[in-house]
């Protein structure tokens, strides 16, 4: 049981982001992690293959730059090895163009699973997953919440607005896994002293025999016309509670006539 | 000028066409000449006059797919409709589940962008151009593709407002699937509903929801309590979902639902980003949080500063003995 594992590093959340006015692209110029819908995957994707009793997890994750830092957490976690896609003329790629960086790389993995987070916590566009399979070929379910192998068939749980389907889908799959479905193991030290000298192979795109047409800005083939500021809410009155905050909220909503 | 033909991908709950989908044929009759909706539940009949009513002139539908997921064999239909010749200048698809599915898998079908989380559209000559926020909604994005070809754009709920036009019901048109070979190989199995009691949450006039602030899965009962007090909805930020206090199903923000009700209660919620995209459209924002400094208190009309165990008791106290 071999499982690909798509990983995205991001800057951090807890930093306000912003755009690069000359590029239009987010600026990631300080240090990248491991983006946390991404380990629930890399968690879920150790389990398979445990439970499997034999085989590899492996990570493949795309940056502009030669940023490890996040990939490093996953390989601490217990990833064998990752393939990082890192050129300059990634900048601007889009979803599609991602896709098709992935697929380059993992086409040639072959592996019996492709994990992935529905989306990612920085650009969530949640399309990457689906546009990955149909380039690689596969059939997907989006959205799962829990992941079994049985024989040569996955089988999940997948997501929906009142609840959760059961879906049977045969392998080789790719599958995208929700946020918050599994607790991802904190990386041991002995993990994380080992994944120091786990391999991290960097490909460019002229390695993976793709056409740069396909990816940066002219591959993503879309044109910002206009960023603003978005009109901003006001905020209203913030009182401390004095033990009476309660009958505020009362009287706020009797002049609303909602009770 | 206006676009020659939308397609709208439509989907339905027993019959009843989602609101989601009513907002985008309200939105492309300003857009196009001629709306017309894609459909794969087997009742495209049950369903033509609303989705008429709304503006589609034709259902084209690809009729029981068997189970299978829809991603595929709705991409594939629409692609090969487009290699035809037969196929609209630009497709809207909701963001749901499903929409997301089809819109992946089409984007490589037709070699084609998708532009994502619009919400707003206009139109720029034969372009139609998105609005997407981002940042947690401090900034606007507008976007369009300038490849030539079909115009993809997900668009999130809530975006515009749901009107009938008085149009009479959609001509029912079968769309062919082809082949989908292995990729189209998912089956659902089963369906599992979570029993869920009062409104709903995306429809709900008021929605009572709780965060990480309430510092354990049990004080949840508070919510519950307030929420069926006041005929509201609960809700919850990412963090308690993923601690796992309360199902998925009721995730308010950029990865779970996006509401707009007269009233919204935010206890015990600080307010990240990838929650307030999901709820600061609501009319009038309550906030009680024990951080002055929570930037929930930024956007909110009205706002306690104070432990959620000491103000929600008394606040249902007070609601209870009305």
């Amino acid at each position: 049981m071999n499982v690909v594992v798509c990983v995205k590093q991001i800057p951090d959340p807890a930093d306000p982001g912003s755009l690069d006015p000359s590029t239009k692209t987010l600026k990631r110029d300080g240090k990248l992690i491991l983006d946390e819908s991404d380990s629930y995957g890399v968690e879920m994707a150790l389990q398979l293959v445990t439970n499997a009793g034999g085989g590899e997890v492996t990570l493949v994750s795309m940056a502009p730059n030669s940023e490890t830092s996040g990939l490093r957490t996953a390989l601490a976690m217990g990833a064998a090895s990752a393939t990082l896609v890192s050129d300059p003329a990634l900048q601007g790629t889009d979803a599609l163009g991602t896709a098709k960086v992935l697929a380059a790389v993992i086409k040639d993995a072959n592996p019996d699973l492709v994990l992935a987070a529905t989306e990612s916590s920085d650009g969530y566009t949640g399309t990457v997953p689906e546009q990955l399979a149909e380039l690689l070929g596969r059939p997907s379910v989006t959205f799962a919440k829990t992941i079994e192998i049985d024989g040569e068939t996955v089988k999940v749980q997948r997501q929906t607005d009142g609840g959760y389907d059961d879906v049977e889908c045969p392998l080789p799959a790719v599958v995208s896994v929700t946020a918050g479905v599994v607790e991802p193991r904190y990386p041991s030290f002995k993990g994380i002293m080992a994944a120091k000298s786990k391999p991290v192979e960097e490909k460019t795109v002229a390695d993976l025999g793709l056409d740069a047409s396909a990816i940066g800005w002219d591959g993503a083939r879309q044109d910002i016309v206009d960023i603003a500021a978005a009109p901003e809410r006001e905020a209203g009155e913030i009182i401390e509670d004095d033990g009476e905050g309660h009958a505020k909220i009362v009287e706020y909503l009797d002049s609303l006539k909602v009770l | 000028m206006t676009l020659s033909k939308i397609w709208v991908y439509a989907q339905a709950d027993e019959g009843k066409v989602s609101t989601l989908t009513l907002e985008l044929l309200t939105k492309a009759r300003d857009l196009a000449d001629t709306v017309e909706a894609v459909y794969a539940g087997t009742d495209a009949d049950a369903v033509a006059a609303q989705l008429g009513e709304h503006g589609a002139t034709t259902v084209h539908t690809t009729g029981d797919l068997g189970g299978a997921l829809e991603g595929v064999p709705v991409a594939s239909a629409i692609a090969a409709a487009v290699e035809a010749g037969n196929g609209p200048d630009a497709v809207l698809l909701g963001t749901s589940y499903d929409g997301r599915d089809v819109a992946g898998r089409l984007s490589v079908k037709l070699d084609v962008p998708v532009i994502t989380n619009v919400v707003d559209l206009e139109l720029d000559g034969d372009r139609l151009v998105g609005t997407e926020p981002i940042f947690g909604g401090t900034t606007n994005v507008k976007t369009k593709s300038t490849q030539d070809g079909v115009q993809i754009f997900l668009v999130r709920p809530k975006s515009f407002a749901a009107e009938p036009n008085g149009g009479g019901a959609a001509t029912v048109a079968e769309l062919s699937v082809p082949d989908t070979g292995a990729t189209g190989a998912a089956r659902v199995t089963n369906r599992y509903v979570e029993e869920a009691s009062g409104p709903k949450l995306d429809e709900a006039a008021i929605v009572v929801a709780g965060g990480r602030g309430l510092g354990e899965s049990e004080k949840y009962e508070m919510i519950e309590a307030l929420a069926k007090l006041v005929k509201a909805a609960p809700g919850a930020s990412r963090a308690i979902v993923d601690a796992g206090w309360v199902p998925y199903s009721y995730q308010i923000g950029q990865t779970g639902k996006v509401v707009k009700p007269t009233v919204y209660i935010a206890a015990g919620i600080s307010g990240a980003t990838q929650h307030m995209v999901g709820m600061k459209g609501s009319k009038n924002i309550i906030a009680i949080n024990k951080d002055p400094e929570a930037p929930i208190f930024g956007i909110a009309d009205l706002g306690i500063v104070g432990d959620v165990h000491k103000v929600l008791p008394k606040l249902i106290e007070a609601l209870e003995s009305r």
